[in-house]
């Protein structure tokens, strides 16, 4: 392998290793999605409600 | 909630990402790219290659994605309904076949090659595909060097393991002869396509959330420890024959990525390039659009758009192009002309099922390795086949308020018998090689630049942006909107004239010549007529209900 070759090689690879990481690790430290969906109490259709009155 | 509307949805951010990603990984991460790369200058085939990502590859899939949550939104989760929200005209839900027929059909031959990657991984377990454990490659190898002593001329070791190895591929696909599955010998291979059938639509039956998220969330990194198992292996070879220094791992990296700078100057390279972008990351095959679909309002597209081609190109650029070629040059094409090198590079096929195990049998501990890595590819194509099925699913779920289990079994019955017609015209593999032609390679272009025009042109490079930024957790540059309404559909049309220029006429002469490649045409054709039908019975659900209706009914 020539000097070109080693130099094509360690750029492409550190490059997507570079997108990548930065990818993960961003989508990684949000909060979780389920956190934002949280329900309170009046949320939740117990289904009983219907004829309270 | 009308029947028909979908309650499915993600469950996680990263869930949802690698599916997206596993859809994108297969087997051309791993043995098509590195093929293109050698054959296309090498290393100078990375300038235009990373130019096409920047350019077609991750604008296309933001946009996908964009549309595919803008659709879900509005309560269509299959492209027919989804295009039809996009663009408010009654021809527009008819593109929709193309992104049914396209998964549909390729997952059709697709589960085949996956079953093909199992059937190898279980050889290398029982050991027949190792020289000189007395299985089936050694009686093939022994038969090589006879046949050649009949006719007076001899084979060296190496030349007969390259004729054992070839003839164990096209002994196990049936290459030689039409219908040699149902040769009563091959039931155990039956069994293991049977497997990988069933598996898929278990998978699929279990719904985006519980089945497909649940299995890519432990498949991708799974295959990711496999490959970096089996890329470590490789990398320590070293030069295994010191008798031949020159074949060595240094030089198998060189023959991957030493740039022939002229390469650059061929408007082949930039065409390959582009390709194998535009194949890699599974854009205009109508995944990430019904994908996406299943996402909610707050959710990111642009963030998770980005993740998912990283990682595509994490496997492809980082896996694939540090092990698939660097191994194959050691045992295999160091010591092969460059005519004939380029043969088996150029053919995913012949690199991966005849030239690699041929490595993996000189190699030490190959055994282990070769099961290693045929396990590794099995779990990255199911991943990507078990894509395949969910858009159409989708389609029956809300075109005619099928439930899961009647859906998946329709579509079970459907795509058995397009599996039935590959696996039975397997001589020469021609019906296969139809389907992925017309199909896995001709359509997708055709939707691709339908998807462009239709983000870039009917959605609006202003609404979309809106859309994209819903929930994002990044911007998208807003250069990038123009790129996708003028660069990329004129990029795109650019290349497949350029494609059809070069192929269609072989093609055209192969359908004017053989009958399995017209059979497999009609098939296609049948398939895609009764989409067609389909698709205009449900729009007329579909607006009987009002659900085609400007600003239509929202979840």
């Amino acid at each position: 392998m020539n000097p070109a070759g080693w130099a094509v090689m360690i750029v492409s690879v550190s490059s997507v290793l570079a997108l990548v990481t930065y990818c993960v690790v961003k989508v990684l430290s949000l909060p979780p999605v389920e956190m934002e969906d949280l329900h309170g109490p009046l949320d939740i259709d117990t289904r009983d409600t219907k004829d309270a009155d | 909630m009308p029947e028909g509307r979908s309650t499915e949805r993600w469950g996680s951010r990263i869930g949802v990402i690698l599916a997206v990603a596993g859809s994108a990984v297969g087997l051309g991460n791993f043995l098509r790219f590195p093929g293109q790369a050698a054959q296309n200058g090498g290393g100078a085939f990375m300038l235009p290659y990373f130019i096409s990502l920047l350019v077609l590859g991750i604008p296309l899939c933001w946009a996908e994605w964009t549309m595919g949550r803008y659709g879900g939104l509005r309560g269509f989760n299959s492209a027919p309904g989804i295009y039809a929200t996009i663009w408010r005209n009654p021809i527009s839900k008819y593109f929709g076949s193309i992104a049914l027929l396209l998964p549909l059909v390729i997952y059709m031959y697709y589960v085949l090659i996956e079953a093909w990657c199992l059937g190898y991984a279980v050889n290398y377990l029982t050991g027949d595909l190792m020289i000189g454990s007395g299985g089936t490659v050694d009686t093939l190898i022994e038969t090589a060097h006879a046949e050649a002593a009949k006719t007076g001329t001899s084979l060296t070791d190496a030349e007969a393991a390259s004729a054992g190895f070839g003839q164990f591929f096209g002994n196990f696909v049936g290459a030689n002869q039409d219908g040699f599955a149902l040769g009563g010998k091959n039931a155990p291979w039956l069994l293991v396509l049977a497997a990988t059938f069933v598996f898929n639509f278990i998978l699929i039956y279990r719904g985006v959330n519980k089945g497909i998220e649940m299995f890519c969330r432990f498949a991708m990194p799974a295959m990711a420890v496999l490959a970096i198992i089996v890329l470590i292996r490789v990398l320590t070879l070293g030069t295994p024959d010191p008798a031949r220094p020159e074949l060595s791992v240094v030089n198998g990296l060189g023959y991957m990525w030493n740039p022939d700078a002229k390469a650059l100057w061929n408007p082949q390279t930039w065409l390959a390039a582009s390709g194998q972008i535009f194949f890699s990351l599974s854009v205009g095959f109508g995944i990430i659009i019904n994908y996406a679909s299943y996402l909610r309002e707050k959710d990111d597209v642009v963030l998770s758009g980005l993740t998912s081609s990283s990682m595509n190109e994490f496997f492809e650029v980082c896996l694939g192009g540090l092990i698939t070629l660097p191994a194959a040059f050691i045992f295999v094409l160091g010591t092969l002309s460059p005519e004939a090198r380029e043969g088996i590079v150029q053919s995913g096929f012949s690199l991966g099922f005849k030239a690699l195990p041929h490595v993996f049998a000189n190699m030490w501990g190959g055994q282990l390795f070769g099961f290693l890595w045929f396990f590794m590819l099995f779990i990255a194509a199911i991943t990507s086949s078990v894509s395949m099925l969910q858009p159409v699913i989708a389609f029956f779920e809300e075109g005619f308020g099928l439930k899961r289990h009647s859906a998946a079994a329709l579509l079970g019955l459907i795509s058995a018998l397009g599996t039935g017609f590959v696996l039975y015209f397997s001589k020469d593999l021609i019906a296969l090689d139809t389907f992925d032609f017309w199909v896995g390679t001709f359509l997708i272009f055709v939707l691709a630049m339908f998807q462009a025009l239709l983000y870039g042109w009917a959605l609006g490079i202003k609404r979309g942006e809106e859309a994209a930024h819903q929930g994002a957790h990044i911007r998208i540059p807003r250069f990038v909107q123009y790129m996708l309404k003028y660069v990329v559909p004129v990029y795109l049309i650019a290349i497949f004239v350029a494609f059809c220029w070069q192929n269609l006429p072989d093609r055209m002469e192969q359908i004017a010549n053989d009958s399995v490649a017209v059979a497999s045409m009609l098939f296609i054709l049948t398939v895609l007529a009764f989409l067609l039908l389909l698709i205009h019975i449900a729009g007329r659900r579909w607006k009987a209900e009002g659900r085609l209706d400007e600003g239509g009914p929202r979840p």
